[in-house]
């Protein structure tokens, strides 16, 4: 299982930060995502992309998750030397992420 | 304000620069609305189109702003639909004057244009400013010196309230908080005061819903099998229904492609925000950490919870700079092998690079199809990975001059006959840095002026 199968999610840019949104498709996989997806975990995910602090805010209400990776865009997109230099890629990457069934068998 | 209307009907009819005309046609002709904005301003825009003003001086606004205008004018006189649009950029005097030349054009003889200056803040800067920290940066404006192009503040909806005053039918503008496009049309419809946070906040969430067009209403959001779109195709533009507490419905115009769900507005609500609780505006600390969605009907999604804390003392600038040069060449490699000799081409031209003397520059040596995008470690499901049957080599470097670019540029083409087996398709590209940085200068730095023009 994919975080593609259980949420989706959007990227944009600010300066040298990549902000990131992951949505869940339904509202009960909220509080895996917030479970799964902590700051280091996306760190992790990204790791040789994001040089900086990855910040989080929850947004239960919406089942939503935004989070800030700083350090991430080669400078920024009027700078970079990236294909992508908006960073609009990284938030299919992160859906590349694999899920523990055992934690996604719980929220059944 | 017993004169105010029930509701506001605002389209948005660009979400970028280069964004297609034909759904704000759609807008104009159908949407029956009140105000419909074009949102055209990147962070660098203003700086390249300065460079244009520089050598063209009747030049420097939107390069479509012609043809926009050609195509909506028509129906948004007709309709009595208002235009409010930053597409004047490094130049929207000039831009006002080309609005008025399309008018004639048409036979539109009665139409006005009232032009918002004050946004390019150069002379200021460069006067009072140098000493300023650059944002991001542990440096200071003044190390930028001889290199900047061009600095322009993000004014916010109070600049363009007298231009909505008059009677001109187009409002066009240079560098605007882009929500605010949006904002100031409700604060003069409604009369909401300067100091009303909570409205303007609201206001601020419903400009920012709407200054990505499509992307609320299922562009950017398709993936087939998981989110479908209908009718893509035709993907129509958002318009909000406004009343005069600030609520708001997001819908488009029946019959257009795409989408407007929850899912569509929770995407578009979180798109470059950090903090949701405080979204920096010129003219309101806007908090969305409260909102919600609520399908209230077949595209139609109710928008409630935003609010507002007093705006910030400062405002931001962006400061176009001259930053080197970008080469960039590129080659394909294909079939049975086709990584391996990419990367071979890849670790020759890295050796002969590094000998001729660019081994400390900014550098990327990579393959598309490969690592280019998400790096060699961000890889799908085991299943998922195979050797792709095509590879592009790509390498980047920035470098100070033109020429040194085209010295690294033309060691990539020259890998047709110096480099592996059966490469193709070499390109090379060159292209002058215009960076974007940015600065905070107080308020009282600023002082805007509205034009009228007219036939």
């Amino acid at each position: 299982m994919l975080l593609r199968d259980i949420a989706h999610a959007r990227t944009g840019d600010k300066g040298n930060r990549s902000t990131l949104s992951v949505i869940a498709y339904d509202a009960k996989h909220y509080l895996l995502l917030e479970k799964l997806l902590t700051p280091e975990c996306v760190k992790a995910h990204y790791q040789g992309i994001v040089q900086g602090p990855v910040d989080r805010y929850c947004l239960p209400h919406l089942a939503a998750l935004n989070f800030v990776l700083h350090g991430s865009l080669a400078g920024g997109v009027t700078r970079s030397l990236a294909l992508d230099a908006h960073g609009k890629c990284l938030a299919s990457g992160l859906l590349a992420m694999v899920l523990p069934t055992d934690d996604l068998r719980s929220t059944q | 304000m017993t004169s105010s209307p029930p509701t506001l009907r605002i389209g948005s009819g660009a979400g970028y620069a280069g964004d297609r005309i034909l759904p704000a046609v759609e807008l104009a002709e159908k949407g029956q609305l009140d105000y419909l904005v074009f949102e055209c301003l990147a962070e660098r825009t203003i700086a390249l189109a300065q460079l244009e003003r520089s050598q063209h001086p009747d030049r420097g606004y939107d390069p479509l702003l012609i043809k926009r205008m050609q195509a909506v004018l028509g129906p948004c006189v007709q309709q009595g639909v208002r235009i409010i649009t930053n597409m004047g950029a490094a130049n929207p005097l000039q831009a006002g004057h080309e609005v008025l030349r399309v008018a004639r054009e048409l036979g539109l003889l009665q139409v006005k244009v009232a032009v918002v200056l004050g946004d390019d803040v150069l002379e200021v800067l460069s006067a009072r400013g140098m000493a300023l920290p650059l944002m991001e940066s542990p440096h200071r404006l003044a190390s930028l010196k001889e290199d900047v192009i061009s600095a322009n503040v993000y004014l916010g909806a109070d600049a363009l309230l007298p231009a909505l005053q008059t009677d001109a039918h187009v409002i066009v503008t240079g560098r605007v908080a882009d929500p605010a496009l949006f904002l100031a049309p409700l604060m003069h419809s409604f009369g909401w005061a300067g100091d009303d946070w909570a409205r303007l906040g609201k206001g601020v969430l419903v400009g920012h819903l709407l200054e990505c067009a499509g992307q609320i209403t299922g562009g950017y959001f398709a993936d087939p099998g998981f989110r479908d779109v209908p009718d893509l195709a035709h993907l129509g533009f958002p318009l909000a229904e406004v009343d005069a507490s600030g609520d708001a419905v997001i819908t488009k115009v029946t019959g257009s492609g795409g989408c407007v769900s929850t899912a569509t507005c929770t995407e578009q609500l979180l798109y470059e925000i950090e903090d949701p609780s405080r979204y920096l505006q010129p003219d309101v600390v806007a908090d969305f950490s409260q909102v919600c969605f609520t399908q209230v009907g077949p595209d139609r999604v109710q928008v409630s919870g935003g609010a507002g804390q007093p705006r910030p003392d400062t405002l931001k600038v962006t400061v176009g700079h001259r930053e080197g040069f970008i080469a960039d060449g590129q080659m394909s490699y294909a079939g049975p092998g086709a990584v391996a000799r990419g990367q071979l081409a890849l670790d020759v031209l890295r050796t002969r690079l590094d000998e001729a003397g660019f081994a400390d520059c900014e550098s990327r040596y990579e393959l598309i199809g490969v690592n280019t995008i998400l790096g060699d470690r961000i890889m799908p499901t085991p299943e998922l990975v195979h050797e792709p049957s095509e590879v592009r080599l790509r390498l980047a470097m920035r470098v100070k001059t033109a020429e040194q670019a085209k010295d690294v540029v033309n060691e990539v083409e020259a890998l047709y006959l110096n480099g592996p087996a059966s490469g193709g398709g070499a390109t090379k590209s060159v292209r002058e840095v215009i960076a974007a940085a940015s600065v905070l200068i107080p308020r009282d730095w600023v002082s805007t002026t509205v034009l009228v023009l007219e036939n």
